[in-house]
């Protein structure tokens, strides 16, 4: 089976955890990578760094046998310095709940 | 030391060793060519259109393997340079585009000429930048030639605001030029599981890519393929890795490959892969290419590792890091049962060019031009039926002989990039083969080769059709034509004159291939006009979405 087919998404989540450059364009360069493989992020959160010149994002994806490939991709970008993965029950997003409510 | 942002890029591209750029002015960067006039290291080509300027600076990329720069202005040259820089994505190729971009403060208004090039260029670059402040080029500039450079080459692109290029900044001493990173290191164990593969392996085939090219491991290459006896199959853009006449080259693989090609592919026990990507060109229905075939991928670029295919072994390295290890470690086998297996295919499905003998047919001036032209000639194509034609029939001889667009497949490239080529080889022939549906897509660039008066051969192959769409819905869709032929005959050997370039008329010549000689040898540039049958279609053909097992061949 060709591993860039889209497959049905399943709940499972994974976390994704990025160093980057900060200066206006990195998430564009990130972003563009899911946007046109439909890769599913339904949570970004980015903020600059004690370091001004680096920035996280943390983004939570549904894990899908494409990840791997994309994650390799954002690997590549010259403004991403680390990827690292977690499980989708990292607190980072958990802890927003409160801001998301109705 | 006292400078502008624009005379600051000229330095820094003239300490990168840059000596030609090709290119449009426009009033975005006009500040980056008044600082030019004053360079004497570089010289500028005027190109007509900039995305003839992007594949000039294809060509001269593609000979030398090092990146060359073009420049564009804002907004429309930003948005016609970029099918060129999605090009040399696609096809690896290192580039460096210099973009004029409106003020700063005008950024975000809709102003004249203004459009989000930065925005735009994010999935065609491998890196881009908009620069904010001058003070940032000493960095951007050297660090856009590393990135280009290093690893998996790509096109970088700087996009410059014209208020930086005439801020005035100073600076106290200038950065290094921007240099290719070292390979990295790889594993050495997984090298050594690879070899052992490779020797208890009964029937192995390189599949070799653009890689081999980037790392210049065309020596390296036939060292192994040699050593252990082991066929090698190039992809389109790797047909100069190997010369077409070595016993071991199977020919290219994929979609218009020769039968025997396929079928040894099917029949192997063992695929190195090397330097290539498993393109749906050349591996047809994925799942059904070499199926439960054990894999070696070598490659530069982690992310191909098991994107489409998963391997046995994955190497990250560089081509010719990777040979130049291995190759002590594999031992020399003779593989003789495989080798009379390679000649029974070849023998019982062999390449068949139909009028190959034929001066006025594709493959017979192809060959008959092959003929004529030195060994150290530079081949480029537009894309359709004449490309593959010329994949299939064109003797390659040595590596950087052949510059084709193959990832991206842009009808257009191959004249411009034929200029590019011969500016960065003066003194080698460059040919040209084109067909009229690519030639019309960049013809203005023959007011440039007029101008430069460089030794560029175009040899028209012209059906008055997109012939490789013809044949497709002559085979695949009923023979219901639409879009696709063109009623009215245009001159194409006047045009070439009227631009001040010399042609032949080759259907009109009394012996057609004395008047391609002739055409060839003639000093300066020539256009060779060829009226072509546009039924005279490419085999063998895998369907597209096909196994490559299931090839069609002429009825």
């Amino acid at each position: 089976m060709n591993p860039m087919t889209p497959e049905p998404l399943t709940k499972m989540n994974t976390v994704l955890q990025l160093t980057v450059s900060n200066h206006p364009g990195v998430m564009s360069h990130v972003m563009g990578l899911f946007a046109r493989r439909a890769f599913n992020v339904d949570g970004i959160l980015c903020l600059p760094l004690p370091d001004p010149s680096r920035s996280r994002i943390w983004l939570r994806v549904c894990e899908d046998k494409r990840l791997d490939q994309v994650v390799r991709q954002v690997e590549k970008l010259a403004d991403v310095h680390e990827v690292r993965r977690h499980p989708g029950d990292h607190p980072v997003f958990l802890s927003l709940g409160r801001f998301f409510a109705d | 030391m006292k400078t502008t942002g624009a005379e600051l890029i000229i330095t820094l591209l003239e300490r990168q060793g840059i000596e030609i750029i090709a290119g449009i002015p426009g009033g975005a960067s006009l500040p980056l060519y008044d600082a030019l006039l004053r360079s004497r290291r570089i010289r500028h080509v005027l190109a007509r259109h900039e995305q003839g300027a992007g594949f000039m600076a294809q060509g001269m990329a593609r000979v030398t393997g090092r990146p060359q720069v073009c420049f564009a202005t804002s907004g429309p040259g930003a948005t016609n340079v970029l099918t060129a820089i999605a090009d040399a994505k696609l096809d690896s190729i290192p580039l460096v585009c210099i973009t004029g971009q409106v003020s700063t403060a005008l950024i975000g208004t809709d102003a004249f000429q203004e459009i989000d090039t930065y925005g735009l260029s994010i999935p065609i670059t491998k890196h881009n930048y908009l620069v904010r402040d001058a003070g940032e080029l000493p960095r951007i500039i050297p660090e856009a030639f590393r990135i280009a450079s290093s690893g998996r080459p790509g096109p970088v692109l700087i996009d410059v605001p014209k208020d930086v290029q005439m801020a005035e900044i100073e600076i106290e001493s200038l950065p290094l030029p921007g240099m290719p990173e070292a390979g990295q290191a790889f594993d050495m164990d997984r090298l050594r599981a690879a070899a052992d593969m490779i020797h208890s392996a009964r029937r192995p085939i390189l599949y070799v890519g653009g890689g081999i090219l980037a790392g210049g491991a065309a020596e390296d290459l036939l060292r192994l393929a040699e050593k252990a006896f082991i066929p090698v199959a190039p992809t389109l853009l790797a047909l100069d890795a190997i010369p077409s006449n070595h016993p071991l080259n199977l020919g290219m693989l994929g979609m218009h490959g020769a039968r025997y090609t396929n079928y040894a592919l099917e029949a192997c026990d063992l695929l190195i892969v090397v330097g290539a990507r498993f393109d749906d060109r050349a591996t047809g229905k994925v799942e059904a290419f070499c199926p439960g075939v054990r894999i070696i991928h070598i490659d530069i670029d982690p992310s191909e590792i098991e994107k489409i295919k998963p391997a046995s072994i994955g190497i990250v390295a560089d081509a010719c890091d990777a040979l130049r290890a291995i190759l002590p470690m594999v031992e020399a086998r003779g593989r003789e049962e495989w080798m009379d297996e390679i000649r029974r295919l070849r023998t019982a499905y062999p390449l068949e060019l139909d009028g190959e003998d034929d001066p006025l047919a594709a493959y017979g001036i192809i060959r008959g031009a092959a003929a004529c032209l030195p060994s150290d000639a530079i081949v480029t194509t537009d894309v359709g039926q004449h490309q593959m034609k010329v994949a299939q029939a064109y003797p390659f001889r040595s590596p950087r002989t052949w510059l084709t667009s193959g990832g991206l497949g842009t009808m257009g490239f191959g004249l411009p990039a034929a200029i590019g080529a011969s500016l960065a080889a003066p003194g080698r022939i460059v040919v040209c083969f084109s067909g009229d549906g690519s030639f019309l897509m960049n013809m203005q660039e023959l007011a440039t080769l007029a101008e430069e008066n460089l030794d560029v051969k175009i040899i028209l192959l012209d059906n008055r059709s997109l012939g490789l769409v013809h044949q497709q819905q002559d085979l695949f869709y009923g023979g219901r034509f639409i879009a696709v032929n063109f009623p009215v005959k245009t001159d194409f050997a006047g045009i070439a004159n009227c631009f001040g370039i010399p042609s032949t008329r080759l259907g009109e010549a009394g012996d057609p291939a004395a008047a391609l000689e002739e055409a060839l040898l003639s000093h300066g540039p020539h256009l060779i006009h060829a009226p072509v049958d546009v039924y005279d279609k490419v085999f063998p053909m895998v369907r597209p979405g096909g196994a490559n097992s299931q090839m069609l061949t002429r009825a």
